[in-house]
């Protein structure tokens, strides 16, 4: 099934003020999912007959920013923070790209995770997914069982792989830069 | 106060030993490198286990967004070691697909020819190290002496041994010898006499065909092996629908008994390097399977691996006339500073353990804006947990040797 027939299958059932109303042109072309309502469509393309979407290949954090102010003007993006869901079916053989996007900071105030709805109650390799883009991109996922740092040691400071992270000097006496 | 117990025989039974936590790793011979399992046990049996990861985090992915695209190659080889040129195929694809570019004939046969015998390296590695984890020491050595001559022919196609970056975007590096030296392993093992120069093409048929009859001895060491059998036979059964929702892939994917190989079932621009290659691929149940066994236990997922042994040797002897009649050159001119597009793409590739995934964002810059790489170890190993429930202590090396992961891929 092509991601015009999904989406448009997703419309019917979500509205457009969950799934847009339109996919959005690309290489690999995606669906940009509203955050509150990402774990009722997974649900519903996990467990559809048409769609059997049970295999989550990859889920991963993107920060969307360009922290030197010279650069910012040919940047072309707003700053926001992405959520990227690779699916896949066993059986049906088709792959999808879902998107979910939001601010960088919650509330706009620097150094409040950004919250999403975690998807580890659909597929259960969300759990380490969403770890991972919890300790290195800095997304809080709501509702996750076992919301820890996973690369990273727990007291780690920052996440790696936002725009404007700062390396630290020093960590545990180990010099750093 | 005291406990009044009527019939001594229920004692056996209910008597329960205190929970204790057992610390296995980070230096743990048979974690395959530095995983830390923490394993909270009742006496003999495992009633959870916690892996911890990331000892050997380098966090490539932002090293990757400060380098242009091939300059992140060398990098990808450090994944996974074991078979760093199907890590380097996996992300030369992903780039060539963003930028719409497609290789021709020569360099898709040649990549086809080095990621096969890649993968008979690799899961060489895989088998001589279960052997390892449960207590026999011969495989490990035979299977490294294998392995040994495949690093000569890589040795002598690009000069490394261990990390390659040969395949790049565009095609590879360099392309195939004409005529080597047999190396020293294979004219020892052949008893002929040492420092011959021939064809390479011809030399690679040499260790085919050794390699072929060692894979039958492989199974009677080992496959076949009483003992064997037992260790693996019905422990770690990983469900086919826990398989699936954990993401699992590769052969810990097809030894629970569903079908799929991204070879075949992948994108156009992977699966196109396979369509005219006759190949199977090996899933649970197997025939031959010994009594004890059961679909998703330890023995189905490395007898997947031996029989895609089999099945990556078919593959090297298809390509190898399909690239010698094949014209064009085998690297197209990708340059060093090429800008990405604004546009993002991602690509699984079949790696040997599993569906290796790059996802690159362009922004118009030689730098990507990110350069993820889904490990497919990571997905492999979330379930250790699941499968370790219930196993006694001694099987726990069994079980994870089972899932054969890298944690070079793991941590990144």
């Amino acid at each position: 099934m092509d991601i015009q027939e999904i989406h448009s299958i997703l419309l019917e059932k979500f509205g457009a003020a969950a799934v847009g109303n339109a996919p959005v042109a690309a290489t690999d072309p995606w669906i940009t999912v509203d955050a509150d309502s990402i774990v009722d469509v997974s649900t519903f393309l996990r467990d559809d007959e048409r769609m059997q979407f049970d295999h989550l290949n990859d889920l991963c954090g993107c920060d969307y920013f360009e922290p030197d102010p010279k650069k910012a003007d040919k940047f072309g993006h707003d700053p926001h923070i992405e959520v990227v869901y690779q699916l896949s079916s066993i059986t049906l053989k088709h792959r999808l790209k879902l998107k979910v996007m939001g601010p960088r900071w919650k509330n706009d105030e620097q150094g409040q995770l950004p919250e999403f709805p975690s998807v580890s109650g659909v597929w259960g390799i969300a759990d380490w997914h969403e770890r991972e883009a919890y300790d290195l991109v800095g997304i809080y996922f709501q509702n996750h069982p076992n919301l820890r740092r996973i690369l990273c040691p727990e007291d780690w400071v920052g996440h790696a792989l936002r725009k404007d992270y700062d390396f630290p000097l020093e960590y545990h006496g180990v010099r750093g830069r | 106060m005291s406990m009044q117990v009527e019939d001594p025989r229920v004692v056996e039974f209910d008597v329960q030993t205190d929970e204790m936590l057992v610390n296995m790793g980070p230096q743990h011979p048979s974690t395959h490198g530095v995983l830390r399992l923490l394993l909270r046990t009742d006496g003999e049996i495992v009633h959870e286990c916690t892996p911890h990861i990331g000892y050997l985090h380098r966090c490539a992915e932002k090293i990757g967004e400060n380098l242009a695209a091939p300059q992140w190659i060398p990098y990808t080889d450090r994944m996974d070691y074991l078979a760093a040129m199907n890590m380097n195929l996996g992300f030369a694809l992903a780039i060539e697909k963003m930028v719409g570019m497609e290789v021709n004939e020569k360099a898709m046969h040649l990549r086809v020819f080095i990621a096969e015998l890649g993968r008979v390296a690799s899961h060489l590695v895989a088998m001589g190290t279960y052997g390892l984890d449960l207590g026999t020491f011969s495989p490990f050595l035979y299977a490294f002496r294998e392995r040994e001559i495949i690093l000569d022919f890589f040795e002598e196609i690009c000069g490394a041994r261990l990390t390659y970056s040969y395949i790049t975007i565009g095609g590879a590096t360099h392309d195939l010898p004409e005529e080597i030296e047999i190396p020293d392993g294979l004219s020892a093992l052949l008893k002929i006499k040492k420092g011959g120069r021939k064809p390479f093409f011809e030399v690679v048929e040499m260790f085919l065909q050794w390699l072929e009859k060692r894979i039958v001895e492989y199974h009677t060491l080992l496959t076949r092996n009483a003992i064997f059998i037992k260790r693996t036979a019905d422990i770690g059964i990983l469900t086919r629908e826990i398989a699936i929702s954990y993401g699992c892939t590769g052969p810990v994917l097809r030894g629970s008994g569903v079908d799929y190989d991204l070879r075949r079932d992948g994108e156009a621009i992977y699966t196109r390097m396979y369509k005219d290659y006759d190949f199977e691929i090996p899933v649970a149940p197997f025939e031959d399977a010994p009594r004890d066994a059961v679909v998703g236990d330890c023995w189905s997922r490395f007898y997947v691996r031996m029989m895609e042994v089999v099945q990556a040797i078919r593959l090297v002897r298809q390509s190898i006339p399909k690239y010698q009649a094949a014209e064009g050159t085998h690297r197209e001119p990708f340059k060093f500073n090429t800008k990405l597009p604004k546009d993002e793409v991602y690509l699984e590739t079949e790696a040997p353990r599993g569906q290796m995934g790059f996802y690159v964002v362009g922004n118009g810059n030689a730098e990507p804006l990110r350069c993820r790489a889904k490990s497919s170890c990571f997905c492999n190993l979330s379930i250790t947990d699941k499968i370790c429930r219930g196993v006694p202590l001694a099987d726990v090396p069994a079980v994870v040797g089972s899932l054969d992961v890298v944690m070079g891929e793991i941590d990144r």
